[in-house]
């Protein structure tokens, strides 16, 4: 082996080697998703027989088959749904989800919506690639405005959703957004929601070279991180209806919501009218 | 513990969750939500997951009759997925057999590892009879198979002779890897031609081969019976009645309820048609069961179907007219004759 490689790397442990390399392809945001999570897992020290990884369809959707960890690959869009069965039938478990802008946010929208209004009991990252990548390259539903996609050639003219604003609306107790650049913050972030109860939202601004990248004049493995460098702005505590992105505006990061008061999580609510029902 | 999710998609999906978790999980539904839940019953099949589904039966297709009876979902049952799977269908007629039906559905999806429909209809559900309730100790509750041996070289989809793989659960340290992608023995996605055939087949044949095991039918005065009704859940009551009525008038005429529906109890029909003329399947919808019957016949005895389109029951005097015409055919043709 040449010198300059090396034979393991810190994070190993934690992937299912044997299934290495992956389908990403360069320039992909999902790995750093991956190491973020990984590395939060490490700085958490949290056991990794209580971890529950849950993904849906699409590109990061593949996630949950890389981690050495219980680890469920379902339906398009139906990971939240899922991951609150488990949740539920197991209290002690950690469950998070990781999915893509289209699964989480299109197909999937409504669990989205129900289980931040629920306060159930999840962490969930959303990798926003502004794209269907999987699938070609077919408008999203953050698919910014005037963006071009296979399926909107002359630009895209459907409003995006700001997932921000959509999570905080819903009920999300935590809400956070950063770029697939901000590794150490998103670390740190992951590892701030990993420690609370209730419904968590990260919001990751990923870049696709591939699908969206060369369709929109950001065809380089560079070029889309070059972009979230110039291009974003730290504000925390926003408001979260000011985090809109649009064209010629700086996007907004930050952890946006991080409610720390007696707002019960469904898995306490739940303990509370079972324990009632039951007349302990 | 209970939760209403926001649609069935979601109901199904979480019992999915909550059987990973290693809890017995169950949704129930009508119609139109037994159609929403196609999607992750397939996942269910596929990823080899217990659990039950209750489907009660309205008059359809789409909203249709809200909420009367009908047993148009039978072809659903079986097929509503995409792709080749088996599935389990039990169908009640009495509201003890709803009762006495949960544990054997548990304990078949638990056995077999296969999301099982409790396909019952409007008229069974809103019906009001006496229900004994056994001692707990006297109910037979069957767990899925457990892993043994090391966690560290656990493979989840690695099947034995019974081509049931143990099932491990979430929080246990086993590192369960699981998806809906075609997968091998350690659930890794593996999109061959080989390991789709191994595993369809797999997924197919711990049904199709245990058939006997799961199957349960019931048969009165079908020894030397010429006329052989064919029905499952309520319509099996006015078929019973109307078969009483058939002997009393002379005709040789028998009953082969269906409390298994699916997997169809292909061998016995088979060979009930060598034996009677005729088979009459009353059916609440418009010839779903009847398919299989006449499949089975294979053109050995002629098959009169008593389709009802929903909202209503079967008189058994309605019944009895095509027993009687079916006793006075005397040569057998084959083939489906609708009432």
């Amino acid at each position: 082996m040449p010198e300059h490689v090396a034979e393991s790397h810190p994070i190993d442990k934690y992937l299912r080697e044997d299934r290495l390399p992956h389908i990403w392809c360069p320039g992909c945001g999902a790995g750093e998703i991956v190491t973020a999570y990984v590395n939060a897992l490490i700085e958490a020290e949290a056991d990794i027989k209580k971890q529950a990884m849950v993904c849906g369809i699409g590109c990061v959707g593949r996630i949950s088959g890389y981690l050495k960890m219980d680890s469920f690959h379902t339906t398009h869009g139906r990971p939240i749904p899922f991951a609150t069965g488990l949740k539920l039938a197991n209290p002690k478990l950690d469950v998070t989800v990781i999915s893509g802008d289209g699964d989480l946010f299109a197909i999937g929208g409504n669990h989205f919506i129900h289980a931040a209004r629920r306060n159930m009991d999840m962490l969930v990252i959303c990798s926003n690639n502004y794209i269907y990548g999987m699938t070609g390259g077919q408008v999203g539903p953050t698919t910014p405005l005037g963006s071009t996609a296979t399926t909107a050639p002359y630009g895209n003219i459907e409003h995006p959703f700001n997932l921000v604003k959509l999570a905080a609306a819903s009920g999300a107790v935590y809400v956070a957004r950063w770029t697939s650049i901000n590794v150490r913050r998103l670390t740190a972030s992951i590892v701030e929601a990993m420690g609370k109860k209730g419904f968590r939202f990260i919001e990751v601004l990923s870049p696709c070279p591939t699908v969206y990248g060369r369709r929109n004049k950001m065809p380089g493995t560079t070029d889309m991180p070059d972009f979230f460098k110039e291009h974003t702005v730290i504000k925390h505590g926003c408001d979260p209806a000011e985090t809109d992105i649009k064209a010629g505006k700086d996007i907004v990061l930050g952890k946006f919501i991080d409610v720390d008061t007696e707002k019960e999580s469904y898995t306490e609510s739940i303990k509370k009218i079972m324990d009632k029902a039951m007349r302990k | 513990m209970f939760i209403q999710m926001e649609d069935e998609l979601a109901s199904m999906a979480a019992i999915l969750g909550a059987s990973w978790a290693g809890s017995k999980s169950m949704t129930v539904t009508s119609g139109p939500g037994f159609s929403l839940m196609q999607e992750n019953i397939g996942l269910g099949a596929m990823m080899e997951v217990p659990c039950v589904i209750v489907d009660v039966q309205r008059g359809s297709p789409s909203t249709g009759l809200p909420t009367t009876v009908g047993q148009g979902d039978v072809m659903q049952a079986r097929w509503g997925s995409h792709g080749d799977y088996e599935i389990i269908a039990l169908a009640p007629n009495s509201p003890q057999e709803c009762f006495n039906i949960m544990p054997q559905a548990f304990n078949l999806s638990e056995k077999y590892r296969v999301p099982t429909i409790v396909l019952m209809d409007e008229c069974t559900s809103h019906m009001s009879e006496k229900v004994v309730i056994p001692k707990k100790k006297d109910i037979k509750l069957v767990d899925r198979k457990k892993p043994t041996g090391k966690k560290e070289k656990y493979l989840p989809y690695k099947a034995g002779k019974d081509m049931v793989p143990p099932m491990a659960i979430a929080g246990e340290g086993y590192n369960i890897c699981t998806t809906g992608l075609t997968h091998n023995e350690k659930g890794y996605p593996d999109l061959s031609a080989e390991c789709q055939d191994s595993l369809v087949r797999r997924l197919c044949d711990k049904i199709r081969f245990n058939t006997e095991d799961i199957i349960q039918i019931e048969g009165e005065n079908v020894n030397d019976a010429e006329v052989i009704v064919v029905a499952y859940g309520t319509p099996s009551r006015s078929a019973k009645r109307a078969v009483a009525l058939a002997r009393d008038e002379g005709i040789k005429a028998g009953m082969l309820r269906l409390f298994t529906v699916w997997p169809f109890p292909e061998k016995q029909v088979r060979k009930l048609a060598l034996q009677a003329k005729s088979f009459v399947v009353p059916e609440i919808n418009y010839g779903q069961v009847v398919l299989e019957v006449d499949r089975c016949a294979a053109g050995n005895a002629n098959v009169y179907s008593v389709p009802k389109m929903g909202g209503e029951l079967h008189s058994p005097e309605e019944i009895l007219n095509v027993i009687e015409k079916a006793a006075g055919e005397k040569t057998v043709k084959g083939g489906i004759q609708y009432a």
